[in-house]
């Protein structure tokens, strides 16, 4: 995507939300799920259209975990770090998960696939340990179950044209 | 005739696999019969059972459970559509599953019953009675009504579920009598859904099973107080609550239970889902405020209090999830049925929710009173691991860690309070002999540190210094030295006191309640500091 095209998406989504009382955090949300992320050329629109200064809103968005001005991997997986799930062995999944996508939390995969990160509580606590990649909640998670799951991630079905 | 299904979609059922069980049922069910309808229904909070397959008999509801994709077959072929007893995963009826038919089901009354998104249904469990009910309270006139409700409210003796447990009664009466300043002149009900915890689950579990309930709840609040605008605050890792919120939404402004002119009844209420992001701290009242209002989510010194300037200034109800969804039940059966659960001054039930280490964890609603080792033997039958169960958080991860001593504990407000721990919002985590007390002293510590807002000093860095201190006994410990023995009791002392001045000093909850689960691991897990560590040495010489 080009910088023109990301600044001319960003003005029609804060067009479509400005209006709302405390318009800034349904703004940010929209963007992040437009792009995966909040680019940096969004804050002066932002900015602009709220009357708020870029560093008032990149306060905002530093200020709460879901936000990220980075780019991720194709995936975001989540682990839960809730007590619940310690109880059930989220620590040993937690390694599990690092050494087998061979990062750490909020870094990159090198196949461009995954990005992990912490997440304290899913509210699965009683199918403990949890994972969330996307909308969807895993339960009960051992490493056994990551694998296969980061396969099945990473398998991508190809359109193969049809044969004249 | 027509076989009816139910299958949840609720995030745990959902979670176990509940979908392809769906479609393995969809497809395999064809070479029986094409009439099955298949119900998505919410979860009855039997998540140790999810995901629950019932199918609908002429004598009831009957259950089989945990349904995994391989089990359709054989479910299939020994009768699943017929309700037959055949197969290991049948459980009978699914009212007189033991784990549901012991409880005293108030606000979840609908749960795992209907389908959340089906406002008919809803109205045919005795949904939108309360509000019913609340109309006529106003048709007299409206200053009276609304005092009314309020009463009624008060006289049930509801307190804000949240955890502090204020009584709900009381804010509506201090927002029913503040005015609204101009020009808007609006005041606002918040419901907050940003259900931090770990081990707390009844928010979702409501949003996801019953949202009518908590729609019809805010509108009842609405009424009370005058406010014609609502907002529910839910927390951006709950998706699935989002989807069915907004469904519920759209469907009650289609069916004029929301907007102007409610049912012809001239009252005005509008609604809408706000979503969080990722900040624990936003489920403080006042930090929830200004993330609504666009702003990062610090903490508000008090007073004012958010009833008399909350949201944009002005008066504001801000309640929890389950104490909005009891209202519709106090309006539709009075304020004295609710007021007759419980015992002393924690009046009416509290949706306990099991999770952790147990073997049968999941939602169990009960009046005030029982104990925590019959939820936990009775209800969650002992551990998952089978392991003996060595500690029991209560209260999310700012609540205390329990030894075996103080389980028979009636689970009442005052109760735990006098034994320093706290109910909070009803979130029990069992823990095996497995753990480590000390990390998990450390893990408070660290929570405070990931989470804190930063507006106040003992919070901020309190909790930085709490994870050093405890660090360094840990290490103390494994040294050995001549001189550790006088070092951890120096230590030690530091400790606590930093935890006195986190008490004493923070300006809200976060800060001041992290000592708890620190201080009932010093209190009652103090033994655990010396046995990891031994362990530990043990490692090393051999």
């Amino acid at each position: 995507m080009t910088i023109d095209e990301i600044k001319k998406k960003t003005q029609q989504i804060v067009a479509n939300k400005k209006s709302l009382p405390g318009a800034l955090l349904p703004i940010l949300h929209d963007i992040q799920h437009e792009f995966g992320h909040i680019p940096e050329q969004a804050l002066s629109i932002i900015g602009q259209s709220l009357n708020q200064t870029e560093a008032e809103i990149f306060g905002v968005i530093s200020f709460y975990a879901h936000f990220r001005m980075q780019q991720t991997g194709r995936h975001v997986i989540e682990i839960c770090r809730g007590e619940a799930c310690q109880s059930m062995g989220s620590k040993s999944l937690e390694q599990a998960a690092q050494s087998q996508l061979d990062i750490k939390y909020n870094q990159i995969s090198k196949d461009n696939n995954f990005t992990l990160e912490p997440v304290y509580c899913l509210g699965n606590c009683a199918c403990a340990p949890s994972v969330k990649v996307a909308e969807t909640v895993y339960g009960r998670m051992d490493s056994e179950k990551f694998a296969r799951l980061t396969d099945k991630l990473s398998t991508y079905k190809i359109n193969v044209g049809e044969i004249v | 005739m027509t076989t009816t299904v139910f299958i949840p979609r609720d995030t745990t059922a959902l979670s176990m696999g509940a979908d392809d069980v769906v479609q393995a049922l969809k497809f395999q069910s064809k070479a029986i019969t094409d009439d099955i309808t298949i119900v998505r229904n919410g979860s009855r909070g039997l998540f140790y059972l999810e995901p629950l397959v019932e199918v609908m008999t002429p004598k009831g509801r009957v259950a089989y459970g945990p349904v995994q994709v391989e089990d359709v077959e054989s479910l299939l072929a020994q009768g699943l559509l017929d309700g037959n007893s055949d197969h290991p995963l049948y459980l009978g009826f699914t009212e007189e599953i033991p784990f549901l038919a012991k409880q005293q089901r108030l606000t979840f009354i609908r749960a795992g019953i209907i389908d959340p998104t089906n406002i008919d249904e809803y109205i045919d469990h005795s949904g939108f009675s309360g509000l019913t009910n609340a109309f006529a309270m106003l048709d007299q006139d409206n200053d009276n009504g609304r005092q009314a409700i309020v009463d009624e409210i008060k006289t049930s003796g509801l307190r804000g579920r949240g955890g502090a447990a204020f009584p709900a009664g009381i804010k509506w009466q201090t927002v029913l009598d503040a005015k609204a300043k101009a020009p808007e002149q609006q005041k606002y009900i918040v419901c907050n859904a940003d259900e931090g915890d770990s081990g707390t689950f009844s928010d979702r579990l409501l949003m996801e099973a019953d949202p009518f309930c908590l729609i019809e709840g805010m509108i009842i609040a609405g009424l009370a107080v005058g406010a014609s605008q609502g907002y529910i605050y839910l927390r951006s890792e709950y998706p699935q609550a989002k989807n069915i919120l907004e469904q519920a939404i759209t469907i009650a402004y289609q069916q004029h239970y929301l907007g102007k002119d409610i049912q012809q009844s001239g009252q005005t209420f509008d609604l809408e889902v706000r979503i969080g992001a990722g900040a624990y701290i936003c489920g403080e009242e006042t930090s929830l405020l200004e993330s609504l209002e666009g702003k990062r989510g610090l903490v508000r010194a008090k007073p004012p209090l958010p009833a008399i300037e909350g949201l944009f200034g002005q008066p504001t109800i801000v309640n929890n999830v389950i104490s909005l969804a009891s209202v519709p039940i106090i309006m539709e059966k009075g304020a004295q049925y609710y007021q007759d659960f419980g015992v002393g001054r924690s009046r009416g039930t509290l949706p306990f929710q099991l999770a952790g280490n147990i073997k049968q964890g999941g939602l169990v609603e009960l009046a005030f009173g029982t104990s925590l080792a019959d939820l936990v033997n009775d209800f969650g039958a002992g551990s998952y691991s089978g392991k003996p169960i060595k500690a029991i958080q209560v209260g999310g991860p700012l609540g205390a860690y329990l030894p075996e001593h103080q389980w028979p504990t009636e689970l009442d407000y005052e109760a735990f309070a006098k034994m320093e721990a706290v109910l909070g919002h009803g979130g029990i985590v069992v823990f095996d002999d497995s753990v480590d007390m000390t990390a998990q002293a450390r893990f408070a510590m660290e929570f405070c540190v990931a989470e804190s807002c930063g507006k106040c000093t003992p919070c901020r860095i309190g909790s930085v210094r709490g994870v050093e201190v405890i660090d360094k006994m840990t290490k103390t410990h494994q040294e050995r030295s001549e001189k550790s023995t006088e070092q951890l009791a120096e230590l030690n002392t530091l400790l606590v006191d930093l935890c006195d001045t986190m008490t004493d000093g923070s300006l809200c909850a976060m800060g001041g309640m992290t000592p708890i689960p620190v201080r009932s691991i010093l209190n009652h897990f103090s033994d655990d500091f010396v046995a990891t560590t031994d362990k530990f040495n043990v490692k090393e010489t051999n």
